[in-house]
Parts: structure tokens; C-alpha cells; sequence
């Protein structure tokens, strides 16, 4: 056990400042933080693509920016979001922080490898910058063929490449996490104590395994048709252009689920602990989890409904694409009977939370009206597809993450946020989210198609709300940037449990020691033992 | 710590592969109409991967987690090709489609 | 002392069992991921050969099925060695352990050879898509669809041989240096999965592209 000097206790963010130590780390605390100024950097590059979208779209004519450029920005907001910030955000920031501290280990399984990820990331990162640089793509974040492979100009390579090693940075978080929480976790801790943070992350793990993979070679069949023009999703020479759709979206669905566990994995910690309440229904939420994993490998046909996909197959699709809104409403329903006569504090976690839940359920439920092939055909490529999935994603998912981020920023800084800017913030999001996308549902049934720069006048007042929507959005967004940078300097400093939280990550110091806990804890109670009240934990 | 397999398995296995092997050969020469050629094919190279899964990698001897995972592997493979495949074996039934 | 070093536990390990198990579930986990990389590959070919039977066959006739046998037997034959020195890691039979690596990397070695071959030979007979290709008989494209998921399939799957014997080259110089033991047998044994799962992957490539016709 380390001598604290007499002045500062050693922990993970003190014990060495040079640059060295940072950029070599194997900590993964310390590797979260890295991720976490990466996935910002990306966050806000994806954002100033959609702000000049959403300025575009306020009046009805292509004036600000041609139909080509407006092509290239929705493409890059497309693949910056989701796989240079949504795919990586909470696995490897909260994930990579967190899943140790939660099970009582020392670090990760291997953390070299965990290292490696990160710089795989930013280096796919690199090429999707360079890509961008250029000149950017502008076959939309789904590469399409045959137009992304016979005749789209631009970085269309150099891009899915970059999209391709970030796959092999996503790969290797997860099987750090698989092989984590099979094999590490402290005494007392089995399965069915775990916190519900650490089954989505285990799920989510499953899906990234099971499907990246079948990304890699749906665009590495993209590149080699580009380069060499040999057939292979070129219906001239015997190809199918919808070979390409079956391979990318058979991750690409999954890769939804890959988004969206972990945030509901945070919001179940957000639930129980400002509740104060025992979750409701633990074994439902833990193994819908692992639900929405497998279930979610079986719908993908649901986005190729009008690609001339089999009728009968669509049928299959659309069957299984309802089953699998179960496990979802599932968790809807157990966290709202954990919130019932709970004694419940309304601090800025807590509105993330909330907010994540009304927003989720609007995005699920429209995900079904989707489902309905009858329905889809009519919605399809137009902004009901749009809302609906940046309900999920960013009300849902981004919402999720930054109730995460402030739950756990004491520990990760062993500071304090300022609560009253923090409960504003989350104000602003939700109120901006709403005005920016709920506009977006009536102009997609009316059928204003998505990727379209110009629109018919009588569309222009939903544009104008969704694109007021985006401004007060953007505030929600850049003042955590800025009162959670001060903090670090000026905020309070915060005890090993701010929240009075159960959960082994609450049993060590903010910020915690290098090596986690002094002494390997014991795990014998169940998990959110709020009511007994008592040590969840003791360090034995 | 680790399982220990004797090595007169291994040459055992081996044998059986490499005459797995000469008899996939032989089946192709008889040039069995399709599917029936295929099937045989891929049945013997099934049984042949299961030997080397089974006695070359241990999982003969190993967890039942190492079991899952190669389970895991098996189904999903399954999985993409058939969900796939019943989208081109479906179209074209009903006229249009 | 090296052998102590290398043996020792790695610091977020409890125990050398935990150690153990956690590389052989992460090498597991790491071929699920190849499983399905290849896997795409199969389902593209089988889109494609479901769709053009004579095509497929006429193409599978320009290669070489006794190659193709032969480049089989090799592979199973470098799996049995390189089953043979996990065994002499496992029991601490240093030399024999070298010498079994080295002899499956040879076999390695012949493999890619042949292969080298074959694909020389393709470019030598103008069938290689999109590099080299005029083809004047019946199914062209068809022909050349086969040819083209050949190359990638083989390709793909050399590309995994050449890693494979890096990684073995690495092993014999760690075993020549007596860094494996009895106690400490676990990166042959996991480099051993690897390279198990390539053989089998060549298992249902051989069938699938050589023995069509």
C-alpha cells in the first residue's frame, strides 16, 4: 500500500504528468481519458457538419452550399457519428474507466491491448480526416453500391478504410471486455451481482465480435470492386449490388444495438441510485440484454424492404424486427417501476436519465411503425427514418452518455460539476432535441425525402423549427464542455461517494489509486442493496 | 495446468484427415450430380474441422466456455449464410418479386 | 531466468490459471472475429455460386486440383506439428519444441509456394480479374466471379499463413531462448489455435473452390 505524501494522495491522474506516461499508458483509466478527448474531437467535427446541413435546410432552395458538397456533409456527418463517436463513446470511455472498477480488478485482461486500440482508433480517425481534407465521399455513411463502387468520385478507399481499422480498434475493446468479465471478476461476484452496466457492456461485446467482421469485408469488397471493376456488385457482369446491403447491414443493424446497450447499461445505474431503489426486475434487465444482442442479428432485412429483397424474406424480417422491441420495452417498464415511490433526487444525471427514457421509447415505437412493411414503404427514405433513429441515437444514446459522464465525473476527476449549469444543460438538450427532431416525424410522413438539399416551400416552417432546434441543441452541448473543464480546476472536491451509490466503484477514492483498490474487495450481497442501506461491499 | 494430450492422438487424427482428404478427392471424381456432390463435400469437410477443433485445439478438453464460444462461432456462421441465402432462394416465387 | 521473467504473472492477474485462461478465451474470442471476416467471404460465394451452378463449375476446372490436394495435405500436416510443439512446450522438451516449429513453418513455407505458383500460373494464363483477364469461353463473367472470390478467399486466407508464420518465427526464437516451460506453455498454445483455424479454414476452401468439376 502506497505512503500517502503529506500533502496530496497518489492516484491515477497524479502519479506521473509527463507526456510519456500519457501516450504509454497501459492504465485504463487513463486510456478512457485518451478515448475521450478523441471521441469529443470527433463529436464536434460530426456536429459542424450537421450545423451547416441544418443551415442549409432553412430555406427551401440549395442556396448555401451545392447539391455535391451538401452530399459530402451529410455523408461525413453519417460516418464521423457513428463510427468515430456513437459506436466508441461510452464502451471506451465509461467502459474502458469503469468495467475494472465495477468487477474489483486491477485493470482490464490486457491492457497493451487496450492501448492499441486507441491508436488503431485514431488512426482510422487519421485516414477519415485526410479523406475529409481531401474532398470527403458523398455515397451517405451506407456506401451503397454500385454507386460508392463504379461511380462516386472521391476518397471512397481511403475513407472506408478508415472506417475498417476503427472496426479493428472496436474489435479489440470488446474482446478485452469478454475475456474481463469472464475471468476477473472479484470473489463473491458472480454473474447475477453484477452490475447491469457490466451486462451491456458484456452484450454489446458480443455484437461487436460477432459482427465487425462482416463490415470489414462488405467494404473491403467495395474497394476491391472500385479498384478492379470485377463484378462483384455489378449486375453488367452477374453481380448483386443488394450482396453489398445483406453484408453491411447484417452489422449495421446489430451496430444500433452496439450504440444503444451501453447507454441503457448507464441508465439503469442512473435509475436504481436516484431512486434510491432497488432496481426492479434486476434478472429481466440483465438477460434483455443478452436478448437484444442475439435478436438484433436476425432484422436486418428491415432496412431493405424496397431494395428487391425476397417478399418472403421481408416478411421474416419484419416478424422478428417487432420481437425484438420486447427486451427494450422490457427495461422500459422495469426502470419506471423502479422510479415508482422512489425517493427520488432530481440532479442532472437523474434528467439525462429521465430524458433518455421518454426519447427511447419514442424512437422504439416509431422503430415499429418502420417494421411494418406496409408502412416502411411508405416512410422509407424519407426524415421519418431520420427522426426516428436520431431519437434512439441521440436521444437515447448521447443522452445516456452524458448523464454517464457527469454520474461518474467525480470519480474519473475527484471533482464536483456545478450542479445548477449541469441541470441547464440537460434542460437545453432536451428541449432543443425535441424542437430539432419531432418536427422531422411530420415532414417524413408528409414525404420529404432524407439526403435532399432543396424542398418544396410548404416544408420550410418544420425545417426552419428542426433547424432552430439544432441551435439551442448545439448550446446544451458545447456548456458541459465548458463548466466540465473548469471543474477540474475550480470544482469542489469530491469524496470516494458523492451519490451514495452502492457499487465497488464507489468503495475506492475519487480519483482512484493506479491499481484500483487497496485490497481485493469481497462481494457478498446482491447488487443496488439500496434499502438495507448497509456496505454493499466490504474490503476484505 | 494446461490439458496434456498424448501425441499418438494427434498422429491418429492426422491419419484420419489426410484420408478424409483422398476420399473428398475421390467422391469428386465421381462427379455426383449437384447437390448431392456438395453436400458430401461439405459434410466430410465438417468432419474433419470437428477433428481438428475437437483434438488439435484442445476444445475436446476444454471449459465449457471454450465450448460456447466455439458453438457461438459455428451458429453464427450458419446464421448469416441461411438468413442470406432465404432472401435468393425466395426471390422471383411470387411474380414481380 | 528468463524463464522466470517471462513466467512471471502479469500485475492485473490474480494467479498463472487466471493468466492462462484469459489468453486462451481471447485468442477464442479473436477467431470468432475471423470466423465471421471469412464468413462474409463464404456468403458471397455462395450468393454467387447458388445463383451461376455452370459458371461456378466452368471456372473451378482452370485450377489445379492436384495442387489443391496437395496444398491440403500440407496444411493438415503443419497442423499435426504444430500440435506436436505445443505438446513438446507443454512437457518441456525445448528442442523438440524448436523442432517442430521450424518443420511447421517449412510446411508453411511449401504451402505458400505452391501457392505463389498457382497464382503466377493464373497470371501467367491470363485469369486474374481485374489485372490480367481474357477469358474467350462460355460464363465469362461468371468465370470471372469465381476467379475473383478464388483470389480473395486464397488470398485472404494467405494473407493469415503469412501472419501465422511470423508470429511461429517469434515463437521459435522465444523457445530458443528457453522462455517456455511446463509452467508456462500459453502464447504456443494459443498461437496454436490460430493456426488451426487456419487450416480449417483451407478444410472447406479446398472442396468449395477446387473440387467443383
Amino acid at each position: 500500500m502506497e505512503t500517502a505524501p503529506a500533502t496530496r494522495r497518489e492516484h491515477y491522474l497524479n502519479v506521473n504528468y509527463s507526456p510519456t506516461s500519457w501516450l504509454l499508458t497501459t492504465d485504463h483509466k487513463r486510456i478512457a481519458l485518451l478515448y475521450l478527448i478523441s471521441i469529443t474531437f470527433f463529436f464536434f467535427v460530426g456536429g459542424a457538419a450537421a450545423t451547416v446541413l441544418r443551415l442549409e435546410l432553412m430555406t427551401p432552395q440549395g442556396d448555401l452550399v451545392q447539391s455535391e458538397t451538401y452530399n459530402i456533409l451529410f455523408t461525413m456527418h453519417g460516418i464521423i457519428m457513428i463510427f468515430f463517436f456513437l459506436i466508441p463513446s461510452i464502451p471506451a470511455v465509461l467502459g474502458n474507466f469503469l468495467v475494472p472498477l465495477m468487477i474489483g480488478a486491477r485493470d482490464l485482461a490486457f491492457p497493451r491491448l487496450n492501448l492499441l486500440s486507441w491508436y488503431v482508433f485514431n488512426l482510422g480517425g487519421l485516414c477519415t480526416i485526410i479523406a475529409i481534407a481531401g474532398g470527403g465521399v458523398d455515397t451517405g455513411w451506407t456506401f451503397y453500391t454500385p454507386y460508392s463502387t463504379t461511380y462516386a468520385n472521391g476518397y471512397v478507399i481511403l475513407t472506408a478504410l478508415g472506417v475498417f481499422i476503427a472496426g479493428f480498434s472496436s474489435i479489440l475493446t470488446a474482446l478485452n471486455f469478454i475475456v474481463t468479465i469472464h475471468t476477473m471478476r472479484a470473489p463473491g461476484l458472480t454473474w447475477f451481482r453484477l452490475p447491469l452496466f457490466i451486462w451491456a457492456h458484456y452484450a454489446t461485446s458480443i455484437i461487436i465480435i460477432l459482427g465487425t467482421p462482416v463490415l470489414a469485408i462488405a467494404i473491403a469488397l467495395v474497394a476491391v470492386e472500385r479498384l478492379f471493376h470485377v463484378g462483384i456488385f455489378d449486375p453488367a457482369l452477374g453481380g448483386d449490388p443488394v450482396l453489398f446491403q445483406h453484408l453491411f447491414w447484417f452489422y449495421s443493424h446489430p451496430a444500433v444495438y452496439i450504440m444503444v446497450l451501453p447507454s441503457m447499461g448507464v441508465v439503469s445505474e442512473l435509475i436504481t441510485c436516484f431512486a434510491r431503489k432497488r432496481i426492479f426486475g434486476y434478472t429481466f434487465i440483465a438477460l434483455s440484454s443478452i436478448a437484444i444482442a442475439v435478436l438484433g442479428f436476425f432484422v436486418w432485412g428491415h432496412h431493405m424492404f424496397v431494395s428487391s429483397q425476397s417478399v418472403y424474406a421481408s416478411m421474416v424480417f419484419s416478424f422478428l424486427s417487432m420481437l425484438v422491441a420486447i427486451p427494450s420495452a422490457v427495461k422500459v417498464f422495469n426502470w419506471t417501476a423502479t422510479l415508482y415511490k422512489g425517493s427520488i433526487a432530481y440532479d442532472a444525471p437523474l434528467l439525462y436519465a429521465l430524458g433518455f427514457i421518454g426519447l427511447f421509447t419514442i424512437g422504439g415505437l416509431t422503430g415499429l411503425f418502420l417494421a411494418a412493411l406496409a408502412i416502411d414503404v411508405h416512410v422509407h427514405d424519407t426524415y421519418f427514418v431520420v427522426a426516428h433513429f436520431h431519437y434512439i441515437m441521440v436521444g437515447g444514446t448521447v443522452m445516456g452518455y452524458l448523464g454517464g459522464i457527469h454520474y461518474w465525473w467525480p470519480k474519473i476527476s475527484g471533482r464536483l460539476y456545478p450542479e445548477g449549469w449541469a441541470k441547464f444543460a440537460a434542460l437545453m438538450v432536451f428541449v432543443g432535441f425535441n424542437l430539432t427532431f419531432f418536427p422531422q416525424f411530420v415532414l417524413g410522413y408528409l414525404g420529404m425525402p432524407r439526403r435532399y438539399h432543396a424542398y418544396p416551400d410548404e416544408f420550410q416552417v418544420l425545417h426552419v423549427m428542426s433547424s432552430a432546434g439544432a441551435s439551442i441543441l448545439a448550446v446544451g452541448y458545447l456548456v458541459p464542455l465548458v463548466y466540465l473543464l473548469w471543474s477540474l480546476r475550480y470544482g469542489a472536491l469530491a469524496g470516494p461517494n458523492p451519490w451514495g451509490a452502492t457499487g465497488l466503484e464507489w468503495q475506492t477514492p475519487s480519483p482512484p489509486p493506479t491499481d484500483n483498490f487497496a485490497a481485493t474487495p469481497v462481494v457478498t450481497q446482491p447488487p443496488y442493496a439500496y434499502d438495507t442501506q448497509e456496505e454493499a461491499t466490504h474490503v476484505g | 495446468m494446461a490439458d496434456i494430450v498424448p501425441p499418438r492422438i494427434y498422429y491418429r487424427v492426422y491419419v484420419t484427415l489426410l484420408a478424409a482428404t483422398l476420399l473428398t478427392w475421390g467422391v469428386s471424381r465421381l462427379h455426383l450430380e449437384s447437390p448431392l456432390g456438395v453436400m458430401v463435400a461439405l459434410t466430410i469437410a465438417m468432419a474433419k474441422a470437428v477433428l481438428v477443433v475437437l483434438f488439435f485445439m484442445h476444445v475436446r478438453y476444454s471449459s465449457w466456455l471454450t465450448w460456447v464460444f466455439v458453438g457461438a462461432g459455428i451458429a453464427w456462421m450458419g446464421h448469416i449464410l441461411i438468413l442470406t441465402m432465404s432472401d435468393y432462394l425466395t426471390r422471383g416465387i411470387v411474380a414481380g418479386w | 531466468m528468463l524463464a522466470e521473467r517471462r513466467s512471471a504473472l502479469a500485475h492485473q492477474f490474480d494467479d498463472p490459471a487466471q493468466q492462462h485462461e484469459a489468453s486462451s478465451l481471447g485468442m477464442w474470442a479473436f477467431l470468432l472475429t475471423e470466423i465471421m471476416l471469412f464468413g462474409g467471404l463464404f456468403v458471397g460465394y455462395t450468393v454467387y455460386r447458388t445463383a451461376y451452378p455452370a459458371g461456378f463449375i466452368a471456372g473451378s476446372q482452370h485450377l489445379d486440383v492436384l495442387l489443391g490436394t496437395l496444398n491440403t495435405a500440407i496444411l493438415i500436416s503443419s497442423s499435426l506439428t504444430m500440435a506436436l510443439s505445443v505438446h513438446a512446450a507443454q512437457v518441456g522438451h525445448r528442442q523438440l519444441l524448436i523442432r517442430f516449429l521450424l518443420l511447421t513453418m517449412l510446411l508453411g513455407l511449401v504451402f505458400l509456394g505452391i501457392k505463389g505458383y498457382e497464382y503466377w500460373h493464373k497470371y501467367h494464363e491470363s485469369l486474374v480479374p481485374g489485372i490480367r483477364f481474357s477469358y474467350d469461353g462460355p460464363y465469362q463473367s461468371q468465370v470471372q466471379l469465381f476467379l475473383v472470390f478464388y483470389f480473395l478467399m486464397t488470398g485472404l486466407h494467405a494473407l493469415h499463413m503469412v501472419i501465422g508464420l511470423g508470429l511461429l518465427a517469434i515463437l521459435a526464437v522465444l523457445a530458443w531462448r528457453g522462455v517456455f516451460s511446463p509452467a508456462y506453455s500459453t502464447p504456443v498454445e494459443i498461437i496454436g489455435l490460430y493456426w488451426h483455424f487456419v487450416d480449417i479454414v483451407w478444410i472447406f476452401l479446398y472442396p468449395l473452390l477446387y473440387l467443383l468439376g
